[in-house]
């Protein structure tokens, strides 16, 4: 496994209001690797990927990409430096076709005119780069497209730009089995080109079925990050719900602190 | 881990060129087309030497040339969603700011630098209107609707107000040559302006950035945000070109008629609509095309010309359009149903 993360933020610590949301989280993205992060609803699972994505300004922590401190302070700066977040609702225009949602905002030009066949060529590439069969024509329109086909076309969209670091949000939450499997081959392709990958997921089976690490966020802390081949099912669901597992997570000190300052 | 296989992804190339054909033969146009063709067929062969003669042909694509103007403008706003009642308001208004300029510099007797001058000044006043509309829907976050149902009535008031409600004329150059000449006693000039304002905008819309957000904004506003479109923006700017082309059909109006009257254009709004509904733009936003529109404007005049040749009683022509509309969207409908499912 690769020694220096791609991405790592330290001590972040993030409050709305009153509320402190994320309390010194430490993080790390690795590339070539899936890093599943995982956690009960409310802890801060989103709050982290937003502010890594540069929607949320971190209140204090650092931010390091590539070894070097950064600034993030808006989501162009993270695309900037080469993350993509995929979120749950997907964004993209169903009247739309493929090529036309891969390259929306972003459009290859020939003077004034849109250079659709140079467009069309890499979408195809890009398609092709992490062997989607289940497309048709990239020139299918997106409201045709089933949910796996849809979520496929966002995550190519993502790599499209020589993204780095790809964040997926809840990536398998609406589909069925088989486009469930499709869309975790998908993630595992994007890991083995390199690509530091993020699942956020709430389904153990996909977390272990694709993950080389596991991060498990509890009530604003980072109960754990492990490898994913060092623990078990049951393990992790033990740090999601009481944010440890025997000499695993947070120690019962501070379990007990992050729970009484939740409730 | 499976290796790549592009068998099942249409390749560029010839074949794209292909799928593009493919996909031009599911768009409504060729839809629309066909029952444009139709009604025609069905007139001509009723009254074959009054239908189907130079005179009628031309006087059919006169009759078109402002409404498609002006639906030319709805099209870009109904295809970001929104909607422009203010057109045949602000044609008016604009009208009468043409009118006014070049009646205080000779009247009658204008010459064309005073002609261009108030053309100028005309569609100015309509791109005015036009981006009043879109700071209305963007910053005021009014509903389109009610946006243009407001600057509608304002538009038109101001123009009465302008004009005391008497009616103006147009410098007898500007009619003779612009509004009632035919090139090589053949073809209206204004048929051939409006012709280059559906191919240079059409091409707008089909083939430029410009166009292309225009379809994101009216799809998924959200989308279009997110990969840094400037919504808000992008929306005043198709509202000002909604307001440009309704200035250019004041200044065409005001040449064919030699009039500033609202009297012909209270159903101009209506009959935009209608004829880029009839042409396939949704009025749910994201979809439609410029081609669309300009057979969706001919059908109804084609009836209405129709209907008047058969001596058909006027009352019938509003029932002829509507029963039209209805069965062009049932079939738009049917269509779009198929396409879905595929």
């Amino acid at each position: 496994m690769t020694a220096t993360p791609l991405l790592e933020v330290r001590g972040i610590n993030k409050s709305f209001g009153p509320v402190q949301v994320l309390r010194d989280v430490d993080f790390a993205i690795y590339p070539g690797e899936v890093t599943a992060l995982v956690g009960d609803n409310g802890a801060g699972k989103s709050t982290l990927v937003k502010c890594i994505g540069g929607i949320h300004p971190i209140d204090s922590g650092e931010y390091h990409f590539e070894g070097t401190p950064v600034s993030v302070h808006s989501p162009r700066d993270a695309s900037g430096l080469g993350v993509e977040i995929v979120y749950q609702d997907l964004a993209l225009c169903d009247n739309l076709d493929i090529v036309q949602n891969m390259f929306l905002g972003r459009e290859r030009r020939n003077g004034l005119v849109l250079d659709e066949v140079t467009m069309e060529q890499l979408a195809t590439e890009t398609l092709a780069g992490l062997s989607v069969r289940t497309v048709k024509s990239v020139r299918q329109l997106v409201a045709s497209l089933s949910g796996g086909q849809r979520q496929t076309v966002a995550i190519a969209k993502a790599v499209l730009w020589n993204s780095k670091v790809v964040i997926l949000d809840e990536p398998t939450a609406a589909l069925g089995v088989a486009q469930t499997a499709q869309v975790l081959e998908l993630v595992r392709r994007l890991a083995d080109t390199g690509h530091a990958v993020v699942l956020i997921s709430h389904n153990m089976n996909d977390v272990f079925a694709v993950s080389d690490r596991i991060a498990a966020l509890y009530l604003g802390r980072m109960a754990a990050q492990v490898k994913a081949s060092d623990v078990t099912y049951a393990q992790i669901v033990e740090l999601i719900t009481a944010g440890r597992s025997g000499d695993l997570g947070l120690t019962p000190a501070v379990a007990d602190i992050t729970n009484g300052a939740q409730s | 881990m499976t290796r790549p296989s592009v068998a099942d992804i249409e390749p560029v190339g010839p074949a794209g060129q292909r799928g593009r054909l493919a996909r031009l033969a599911r768009t409504n146009v060729v839809w629309t087309l066909g029952v444009l063709v139709g009604l025609a067929a069905v007139f001509a062969a009723l009254r074959p030497e009054a239908f189907a003669g130079p005179f009628n042909i031309r006087t059919i694509f006169i009759n078109a040339a402002i409404p498609v103007v002006l639906a030319v403008g709805m099209t870009f706003v109904i295809i970001t969603g929104g909607i422009d009642l203010s057109v045949g308001s602000v044609l008016v208004f604009s009208g009468v700011v043409a009118a006014k300029v070049m009646a205080a510099n000779g009247a009658a007797d204008a010459d064309w630098t005073v002609i261009a001058l108030g053309s100028v000044a005309g569609v100015a006043a309509g791109t005015g209107w036009g981006l009043v509309n879109g700071l209305l829907v963007t910053k005021g976050r009014i509903p389109p609707l009610i946006a243009t149902l407001g600057t509608l009535g304002m538009a038109l008031g101001l123009a009465q107000v302008a004009t005391d409600g008497s009616d103006l004329g147009a410098p007898r150059r500007l009619t003779d040559v612009v509004g009632n000449h035919l090139i090589a006693r053949q073809l209206p000039v204004l048929a051939l302006v409006a012709a280059a304002v559906a191919v240079v905008f059409g091409w707008l819309l089909a083939a430029t950035r410009f166009g292309r957000h225009t379809y994101a904004v009216g799809s998924n506003p959200e989308a279009a945000r997110r990969v840094g479109i400037r919504v808000d923006r992008h929306l005043i700017r198709v509202y000002a070109l909604s307001g440009l082309l309704a200035g250019v059909a004041g200044v065409l109006n005001l040449a064919k008629f030699s009039s500033t009257t609202i009297a012909s254009h209270t159903e101009d709004n209506l009959s935009a609509i209608a004829g880029a509904v009839l042409g396939g733009t949704s009025l749910f936003g994201g979809s439609g095309t410029i081609a669309g529109t300009v057979v969706g404007v001919l059908i109804p005049v084609v009836v209405n010309d129709g209907l008047i040749i058969l001596g058909v009683q006027q009352f019938w022509l509003f029932v002829a359009v509507g029963a039209v509309l209805v069965v062009a969207v049932f079939f738009d409908q049917l269509r779009r149903r198929l396409r879905d499912r595929d």
